[in-house]
């Protein structure tokens, strides 16, 4: 018997998943963004698990969780409280309590609330029983026990069972959702297309979930969140460290200088490494080197090469790194060099986001020794600043920093898919086969970059390396003078590419009251937040820097337009300091949160208010 | 064993092609002239074009070899040469690409990157200047430095255990190795044509006498009046013999090499054994690696020469087997894979 249940539209909708680190909640979370993109919703996810890959079990060190924003409007970031929690045990939901909005839905697995795990999550007694959740719309589903019985005719082991259980909640969800049944069983044939085992498993549980959905009285209304207003395109959903790796492919492709990557395994950095080393049939080249340091000087070698050289890091292998950028800066050759933040110092919190190394990219280096850096601001952007820093690199000849971090690098979004004809022609300044008057340090006089002479062309044989060198000639010397000449052109070439970067754009009016300044992977909540206080007529606008050395042309002229100006950041003030160097004139505000987590559209609106009303 | 890639230059080089208009700032009488030369004859007789040679170093005095050598050349920072080098020849497998670099920037500071490249066997020649002390920064004591050797860090000797750099070539997984003295350049020259022409990783280490910091460093193997009895020079396919009279030879005992005088004991010529550089068992090449005097003469010239694939072969070879069967032919083919949709 199918009950009658209401429909409530919603604009958008935030819904996390939340289990033991082996309860399959990344994959869960993964399929529902893959229903919600199909189905035409604007999303952004983001994954939250662990540094540990299997944390003791039941425990708040080991909750794994899948957090996904899907909307009929432009979503900006993975959301900040759910609407919809799944809690597969007492520990994800004690974990994940304080994110969730008063009201929201809450479907629990009831059967793993027994003592044990109870106390394990630190409760002193049952919240399912003791009032703490009257304030939320609790779904207690027998889910372990159902799970077990739906699969009871197919003779699988108990293990193998249970672990089904992640794909009965999805059941749930689906039905929550008015999500298509079908279009989610042919996902799953095709994601274990080579294992008709599990395809029946988890087809089974699935549709054991939705349909006990359908029966229960707890489902008192259902949720439509209907299709954005997309621009027309083919579109995919793509993470930030994908899209990285991506952009490099197409500026391999693009220059038609082959590309190497020299890396080492480090999170949240990892994924680019291993998307990279998939695609040879590409042409890339991939390298596992035995540290981080053999990872950026195989790349310096391999752009000595004639290779659009790159590696990718977080911090604490970009500070291994150090010594060996300035290597690329003394020598002139390209490089791309991709960090992928995370919560410093050293080791830190290695799962968790911060906008840690502003400094260390701009200064974090012996000598005067300059290199463009870049920020990309979203999972899906990831691919146009890696394609552009590619670009600056091999054009101006110099290494460039670009930097993500683990909230963009993991998280994803829709991405419309570019070709890659369209994209900005890149043009290296290729030295050719006995070139008359070629000499090493030799510039071009719009960008001052230095022909890049590769080694085994014909009569272009040349010596670099990190001992100073003359000016055009590119001989060792200790020169006074030259050494100063050396000093200053290395330094006029990173701010001559600011006739090649655009001007920086702004979300508002060019003036008003409030001028919020952010930088990289903030950009969603400070855009969110941004736009719904224009909604409610306050003169605020938001300028989010992409390009940071050199900053855009217009940046004086835009920071002059505001009366007041706020700069937001994850970090303690890394890029206000920058902006106080170089624009002493302007009073800037400060806002910086530090704690591994992403700013919230409430807590900012709360601090631009208070801002405005001073 | 596959023929080098590297292409044959069409004209006759000669040395004065490959010696650079850089002044050489090497103390009189350090050997690194010799095998500064050594290498200018090398790369003009061996037949590859001149484009195709690059030159790679670290820091210290052997580091400043790319700038007195007319090719592509690379001077990098302390220990990073072998990285460096490795992204050049992966970048460009056709280069034959060499390494100058010491006892201290190879083993110390540079460890890591010396067994990583030697366990790649990335095709890579290494010329190692072994002085058994730091030079460029004035006499402090290397990693191969004997223990009990005063030098400015070690008034009272150090306390360190040196290293072998036959035993950690070798237990790196080392395929080539070879060993001589800065003074001998008929012997240098010999092994880097062999190294040249080896595919994979090749570390030749040359003892080399530091005039200032190192004076007679190796006199104990190398002067006139002992050299004989102290110097095993090996020759594949000839026996292991020595000794002023040619009356000493290696034998195996056991799984021991011993020392002992043909003639005597009932000892036979035909007992000596006979040098197999290309044996891929490298047991044998082991022990004559760490042989030292006066128990044993101490080994010269190719000691283990075994053919293995190649790191940079056999990625070109993935590359190519993957453009042949990937659906994925150019990035456009990649950005529409997998789940798209229209809107």
């Amino acid at each position: 018997m199918v009950k009658k249940t209401d429909i409530i539209e919603l604009e958008d909708v935030v819904v996390k998943f939340v289990g033991d680190s082996g309860d399959g909640m990344q994959l869960t979370g993964t399929i529902f963004s893959e229903l919600a993109a199909f189905s035409g919703n604007d999303l952004a996810t983001f994954p939250d698990f662990p540094a540990e890959i299997r944390a003791p079990h039941n425990t708040i060190a080991g909750v794994s969780g899948f957090q996904m924003h899907m909307g009929r409007r432009p979503i900006y970031t993975p959301g900040d409280m759910c609407d919809v929690l799944v809690a597969m045990n007492p520990a994800s939901l004690r974990a994940n309590i304080k994110w969730v909005k008063t009201g929201a839905t809450i479907v629990v697995d009831e059967n793993t609330f027994d003592e044990k795990a109870i106390s394990k999550a630190g409760y002193q007694t049952n919240p399912l029983e003791n009032g703490d959740l009257t304030d939320y719309n609790v779904i207690k589903a027998p889910i372990s026990e159902l799970t077990k019985k739906s699969l009871k005719d197919l003779n699988i082991d108990k293990k193998l069972a249970m672990r089904a259980k992640n794909m009965f909640v999805l059941g749930i969800i689906l039905y929550l959702f008015e999500r298509d049944l079908k279009r989610v069983l042919k996902l799953i044939e095709m994601r274990f297309a080579k294992l008709p085992e599990v395809v029946k498993v988890n087809k089974t549980a699935l549709e054991s979930g939705y349909r006990y959905a359908e029966t229960i009285e707890g489902v008192k209304s259902r949720y439509r969140v209907n299709p954005a207003p997309m621009e027309r395109g083919k579109y995919r959903n793509i993470t930030g460290n994908v899209a990285a790796a991506w952009g490099l492919l197409a500026a391999s492709e693009k220059s038609g200088r082959p590309l190497f990557l020299g890396s080492y395994p480090i999170t949240p950095a990892t994924e680019i490494l291993m998307e990279l080393a998939k695609h040879k049939s590409l042409g890339a080249k991939v390298f596992q080197a035995e540290d981080e340091i053999a990872g950026i000087c195989s790349a310096i070698g391999a752009s000595f090469a004639g290779s659009l050289a790159a590696t990718t890091t977080s911090g604490p292998g970009f500070s291994l790194k150090s010594e060996a950028i300035g290597l690329a800066v003394i020598t002139e050759l390209p490089l791309v060099i991709v960090n992928v933040q995370r919560a410093g110092p050293s080791t830190g919190m290695p799962t968790k986001s911060e906008q840690s190394d502003l400094m260390q990219a701009l200064y974090g280096r012996n000598g005067e020794c300059p290199v463009i850096v870049m920020v990309a601001s979203s999972p899906a952007n990831c691919f146009h600043y890696v394609y552009m820093a590619s670009k600056l690199a091999m054009e101006h000849m110099v290494p460039v920093v670009l930097l993500t971090d683990g909230y963009i690098g993991f998280g994803s979004e829709l991405f419309k898919i570019p070709e890659v004809d369209q994209l900005p022609q890149i043009n290296p300044p290729l030295a050719k086969p006995n070139e008359p008057g070629y000499k090493p340090y030799k510039r071009d006089e719009k960008t001052l970059a230095r022909k890049w002479a590769i080694a085994g062309t014909e009569g272009l044989r040349h010596r670099v390396g990190g001992l100073e060198k003359t000016n055009i000639e590119g001989s060792v010397s200790t020169d006074p003078l030259n050494h100063q000449l050396m000093v200053k052109l290395r330094e006029e070439k990173v701010n001559k590419v600011v006739d090649f970067i655009p001007e920086q754009t702004l979300v508002g009016e060019k003036s008003g009251d409030l001028l919020v300044i952010g930088w990289g992977g903030t950009e969603g909540a400070l855009k969110s937040t941004v736009k719904r206080m224009q909604e409610e007529n306050y003169k605020i606008s938001l300028a989010q820097f992409n390009y940071i050395k050199p900053l855009p042309k217009n940046t004086r002229s835009i920071l002059a337009n505001f009366k007041k100006i706020i700069v937001c950041e994850l970090n303690m003030g890394q890029f206000v300091n920058y902006l106080k160097i170089n624009f002493q004139e302007f009073h800037y505000h400060q806002y910086n949160k530090v704690q591994g987590l992403p700013f919230h559209v409430n807590e900012l609106t709360e601090v631009f208010k208070n801002l405005l009303e001073e | 064993m596959s023929e080098k890639k590297t292409e044959k230059s069409q004209n006759k080089l000669t040395k004065k092609d490959f010696i650079s208009d850089q002044m050489v700032k090497w103390c009189p009488g350090c050997g690194s002239h010799a095998i500064l030369a050594s290498v200018h004859k090398v790369f003009s007789d061996i037949g590859f074009k001149k484009e195709d040679f690059c030159f790679v170093s670290g820091i210290g005095c052997s580091s400043r070899f790319p700038y007195y050598v007319n090719t592509y050349g690379f001077h990098g920072i302390h220990g990073r040469a072998a990285a460096i080098a490795s992204g050049i020849k992966i970048a460009n497998p056709n280069l034959s690409v060499w390494v100058a670099t010491g006892d201290g920037d190879s083993m110390a500071i540079g460890g890591n990157h010396f067994i990583h490249l030697i366990r790649r066997n990335m095709d890579i020649n290494v010329l190692l200047f072994n002085n058994q002390v730091y030079g460029l920064t004035k006499g402090q004591f290397s990693p191969t430095t004997p223990r009990g050797g005063i030098t400015k860090t070690s008034p009272h000797g150090t306390i360190e255990h040196p290293f072998i750099t036959a035993g950690l070539v070798m237990g790196a997984q080392g395929n080539f190795f070879a060993r001589c003295l800065d003074n001998d350049v008929k012997m240098m020259t010999d092994i880097m044509y062999q190294s040249a022409k080896h595919n994979g990783t090749a570390i030749t280490e040359i003892l080399q006498n530091c005039v200032i910091y190192s004076d007679k460093a190796f006199a104990n193997v190398a002067a006139k009046e002992i050299k004989d009895e102290a110097q095993l020079r090996l020759e594949h396919g000839k026996p292991m013999i020595f000794g002023k009279y040619r009356d000493k030879g290696i034998v195996l005992s056991g799984n021991k090499l011993r020392v002992v005088n043909i003639g005597k004991n009932g000892v036979k010529k035909e007992d000596i054994l006979v040098h197999d550089q290309y044996k891929k068992d490298p047991g044998i090449h082991r022990m004559l690696g760490r042989m030292h005097f006066p128990k044993y003469p101490i080994a010269l010239g190719v000691i283990r020469s075994a053919p293995f694939n190649t790191y940079d072969q056999l990625m070109e070879e993935q590359i190519e087997n993957e453009k042949k069967s990937s659906a994925i032919k150019c990035v456009d083919d990649l950005l529409n894979s997998g789940d798209t949709w229209e809107i």
